[in-house]
């Protein structure tokens, strides 16, 4: 039978049903220890004295580790993974990041120092012992006021607290004179607030290193085990790779967060090694706030240029991204190559600059949050189109159709160019602008929207169609772009002798149901059943080196990876069965797990190879024993999922109260292999994004206090705060990966939070507040004031 | 402290710290692992069993409390076969990571206890207090849906 485009339940959800789940804190290793960080209340403050001498006469203490130690041992900080220049050429700023600090805490919750214990309460009391005695100093946390003269600073070697200056597309000046011949002219100053990406499971790590085989193992809760196994022994411990075996076991959620190598990995490692037992660090959730790299915190200035028909002629965009104190693993890369690039969106605009400044301020690190980077530019391109479309009194889904690249499949049409950088794979974008306009019954709201004008509550519908770029990357392009790792998958199709089979696969899954799609690939093309195979990952001594799971890469990057594995068992598995069959390869057909001689009931079955290929006493002469085979695959193109959302939402005259009334989003991600697992995805995504447009954002005081770093008062999506979700697809295959697959796990996080936006922006303006812009979330307050002080 | 307490139909006895949390209790004392942290502030829910029937969040109280009572954590929701809920979350998808998934399962277990048919609205309601990061909540909303009609 065939499993594509089944909805085929998960075979990995037996274990977390009934309790048996293994995460990182699960695992009990014998004689752990277990650790507890002192961490700065201070976004910035000198270290006067660290003094550890109560601490260390506490019960139950291993070993307590200072600033000073970490630098005494010459231990290097965690490296950032992309290189970002200057517009100038030169090389971008890189202050280290050292796993415990020595003179100088730069954000709120740095690591002062590491106390190991028996017990975690006595390491967490032994932690509370510690005694620093701190110098406040000055902070900033606005990345627009950091670049300012005078500005407290962040590093002594980035002047002006920028890292980098970048731009991309047209020149300024043709873009400025495009604007100034255009008919209309649209301007926003938009935030795109700093959020906190909260995986259910708070990051956890175990260090134990183990004398005799002189090996160090790290269980870890990432997304990546190869890539943090590779930073952590050659760029922050110099130890040999090999000698390092890193696991991440099931893990509860990452959504970006868990991508990078952090200074708590290195540290369990580093410090199991000294003290010749392992050690075990769970973050609280509180610390999780305040170390868990954060998203987007993007400011941008916005000018969009329109012909008198409502033709887009040229679009400006300036941001300051703030990175925080510390470059996280791939930090450079979200506001630069994940958001500049992505400013043509599905509208063929002729002339566009994107220009965006890196800023270090005293706050924890910003990295890839879902989408990173896309949805920073979807949220502009579709925020000020929705507002240009009330400012020139045009329905705006009408003014994004007039402005929609032309339907092409990237065969028989070739891809589409963008003006920053990018080749569009195959896109047609009109089908779900449709689709979503018959689900929402679009006529028929408006009427509804006016009848309702005069009551309590006002309606407002809001619009976003995207264009996201996954699929990552082509190891080359990203190399040209500053990345310094490839971007690949690996694979081995393993056969064993009784037909199973076992896939290991440099992808990780952390929900995104692995086990279960990729299990429905390997059965579907061999003709075996599902429960035939197995796919292992997350363990970097069983899988070949493999660059993991986010960037909606995982069927992409890592499923074409496992096709191409199944392609060489199955021209292996042909000549043994020609040989068996007394045939030529040319004359086998292989289908539903059996080699058929092409006109005759001569077959042979998959198993029967299989174990011919192990027991290869009748064997071609020419051949090897086994079936056994790896690749790696480097896409091509990225890949260019889109699709249209639509939110509709009533707001309280009274109270400025926001109620998401419906959310429908259609989506193209291409092929679709599990359409259940797809739908999932979509809907986790829609909830982050609507989450980031109603509840969430990072709230700091002026002295760089995270004021809200605990679920009391940070405000992710309820049960209750959201409606059942509308979703339908259409499918334009990606023409350039076998699967003809694009990716699914970030879309519905890039498109929906602009809708939210603008429907709440629609409901104000259809009441008479001409309100331009409300900032993230969308609290009542916020929302009262805007009708208070709009026109 | 000694401690004396049905959990899951066993009747366990330790000798703890006192202020051990129920949470540590189960997944540290008896390596109950089912039973999540995923928070400080009693906010998420990943720890939620039952206490005498009733859902609780096993992070609030000490083990010292339930001295004498009876404790069901997800291992022990079940005998061998699927319990309805777990049978709900596989067959809606209501899971996707898994680890809020135990606390969610717990949380609906009372919601059924006490109201055997609920409509959407109710069982959004009654899961307020567990967070999930990666379903947006739809499918979980199915899953405790498929469960109160396999249970009537």
């Amino acid at each position: 039978m065939s499993y594509i485009g089944k909805s085929i339940k998960r075979v990995e959800d037996k274990r977390f049903i009934t309790g048996k789940g293994k995460y990182t804190d699960d695992i009990k290793l014998p004689y752990m220890t277990y650790g507890c960080f002192v961490r700065s209340p201070y976004a910035h403050a000198k270290i006067n004295s660290v003094d550890i001498s109560d601490a260390e006469n506490s019960s139950g203490i291993v070993k307590i580790f200072t600033g000073e130690d970490i630098a005494e041992s010459g231990i290097n900080g965690v490296p950032c993974g992309w290189q970002v220049n200057f517009k100038n050429g030169d090389i971008m700023k890189e202050p280290p990041h050292p796993l415990l600090v020595k003179d100088k805490v730069l954000h709120m919750g740095d690591a002062v120092a590491f106390v190991i214990a028996e017990s975690y309460s006595q390491a967490k009391d032994a932690a509370e012992m510690v005694r620093v005695d701190y110098e406040m100093l000055p902070a900033v946390t606005n990345p627009q006021e950091a670049v300012k003269k005078g500005a407290p600073q962040v590093h002594p070697d980035a002047p002006n607290n920028t890292c980098f200056d970048w731009e991309l597309g047209d020149s300024k000046a043709e873009v400025e004179a495009a604007l100034k011949g255009a008919h209309h002219v649209t301007t926003l100053d938009i935030e795109n607030q700093r959020v906190v990406p909260n995986a259910i499971e708070p990051r956890s790590a175990i260090g134990d290193y183990n004398e005799a085989h002189e090996k160090y193992t790290l269980h870890t809760t990432s997304q990546n085990p190869h890539l943090t196994r590779l930073l952590l022994s050659a760029f922050v411990l110099g130890i040999p790779e090999h000698k390092v075996h890193v696991i991440a076991p099931d893990v509860g959620g990452g959504f970006g967060s868990k991508i990078f190598h952090y200074t708590e990995e290195a540290m369990v490692v580093w410090g199991s090694k000294q003290i010749g037992r392992p050690i075990k660090w769970t973050a609280e959730r509180s610390e999780s706030f305040l170390t868990d790299a954060h998203g987007r915190d993007h400011k941008t200035h916005l000018a969009m240029g329109f012909d008198k028909d409502g033709k887009v002629l040229a679009l400006k965009s300036e941001t300051f991204a703030n990175l925080g104190a510390y470059l996280s693993t791939f930090a450079p890369a979200v506001p630069t190559y994940l958001h500049g690039t992505l400013m043509q969106g599905l509208y063929t605009t002729p002339k566009i600059n994107v220009d965006v400044t890196g800023v270090f301020t005293h706050t924890n690190s910003v990295d890839a949050y879902r989408g990173a980077g896309r949805p920073e530019a979807t949220y502009q391109l579709e925020r000020i189109m929705d507002l240009a479309a009330l400012e020139m009194d045009m329905d705006p889904a009408e003014l994004r159709r007039i402005n929609f690249i032309p339907a092409f499949d990237g065969v028989e049409q070739e891809g589409y160019a963008t003006r920053v950088a990018l080749q569009y794979d195959s896109g047609n974008y009109e089908p779900v602008l449709d689709r979503a306009l018959e689900m929402v019954g679009y006529d028929d709201f408006r009427k509804k929207q006016e009848a309702a004008k005069d009551s309590g509550k006002l309606l407002g519908i809001g619009f976003s169609t995207y264009v996201e770029a996954c699929g990552i990357a082509p190891s080359a392009v990203v190399g040209a772009l500053g990345a310094r790792a490839g971007l690949f998958e690996s694979s081995q199709v393993r056969v064993q002798p009784t037909g199973k089979v076992s896939v290991y696969s440099g992808s990780h899954s952390h929900g995104q149901g692995h086990e279960t799609t990729f299990a429905q690939i390997v059965a579907d093309r061999l003709g075996i059943p599902l429960e035939d195979v197995e796919i292992v990952h997350g363990d970097s001594e069983a899988v070949a080196f493999g660059m993991g799971t986010y960037g909606s890469r995982s069927l992409a990057v890592g499923g074409s990876s496992i096709v191409k594995s199944l392609e060489k068992v199955i021209d292996k598995g042909a000549k043994i069965a020609a040989h068996k069959l007394e045939s030529r390869v040319e004359d086998l057909d292989f289908a539903e797990g059996k080699w058929t001689v092409k006109g005759t009931d001569k077959s042979i079955s998959f198993g029967d190879v299989s174990l011919t290929a192990y027991v290869p006493h009748d064997y071609p002469a020419d051949l090897e024993p086994g079936l056994d085979f790896s690749s790696f695959y480097d896409p091509t193109n990225f890949t260019y999922p889109f699709g249209c959302h639509v939110a509709i939402v009533e707001v309280d005259k009274e109270t400025g109260h926001v109620r998401l009334k419906r959310f429908i989003a259609v989506d193209d991600v291409g092929n679709v292999i599990n359409p259940m697992i797809v739908d999932g995805q979509i809907h986790g995504g829609l909830a982050q994004g609507i989450g980031q447009a109603l509840f969430e954002g990072t709230v700091y005081d002026s002295s760089g206090t995270l004021l809200n770093a605990s679920f009391m008062d940070y405000s992710i999506p309820r049960a209750d705060d959201l409606p059942n979700f509308e979703i339908d697809r259409t499918v334009t295959p990606c023409p350039h990966n076998p699967l003809g697959v694009k990716g699914a796990g970030e879309a519905g996080c890039i498109g929906s939070t602009p809708a939210v936006v603008n429907a709440v922006i629609d409901a104000l303006w259809k009441g008479g507040h001409k309100v331009k812009d409300i900032p993230m979330p969308l609290i009542s307050e916020r929302v009262w004031k805007a009708m208070q002080n709009g026109h | 402290m000694k401690v004396s307490v049905n959990v899951n139909g066993r009747q366990v006895d330790r000798d703890i710290e006192d202020r051990t949390l129920l949470v540590h209790f189960l997944r540290e004392d008896l390596n109950l692992t089912g039973t999540h942290v995923g928070c400080d502030t009693s906010g998420c829910g990943a720890c939620t069993v039952l206490l005498n029937g009733n859902a609780v969040k096993s992070c609030t109280l000490l083990a010292a409390q339930v001295d004498g009572e009876k404790i069901t954590t997800i291992e022990g929701l079940s005998n061998g076969e699927l319990h309805p809920l777990q049978e709900g979350f596989k067959e809606e998808h209501g899971l996707q990571c898994g680890f809020c998934t135990p606390g969610m399962i717990m949380t609906s277990a009372d919601l059924l206890s006490r109201n055997k048919q609920p409509n959407e609205q109710e069982i959004r309601e009654a899961l307020e207090g567990n967070f999930c990061r990666c379903t947006g909540y739809h499918n979980i909303v199915r899953a405790v849906k498929y469960a109160a009609e396999k249970m009537t």
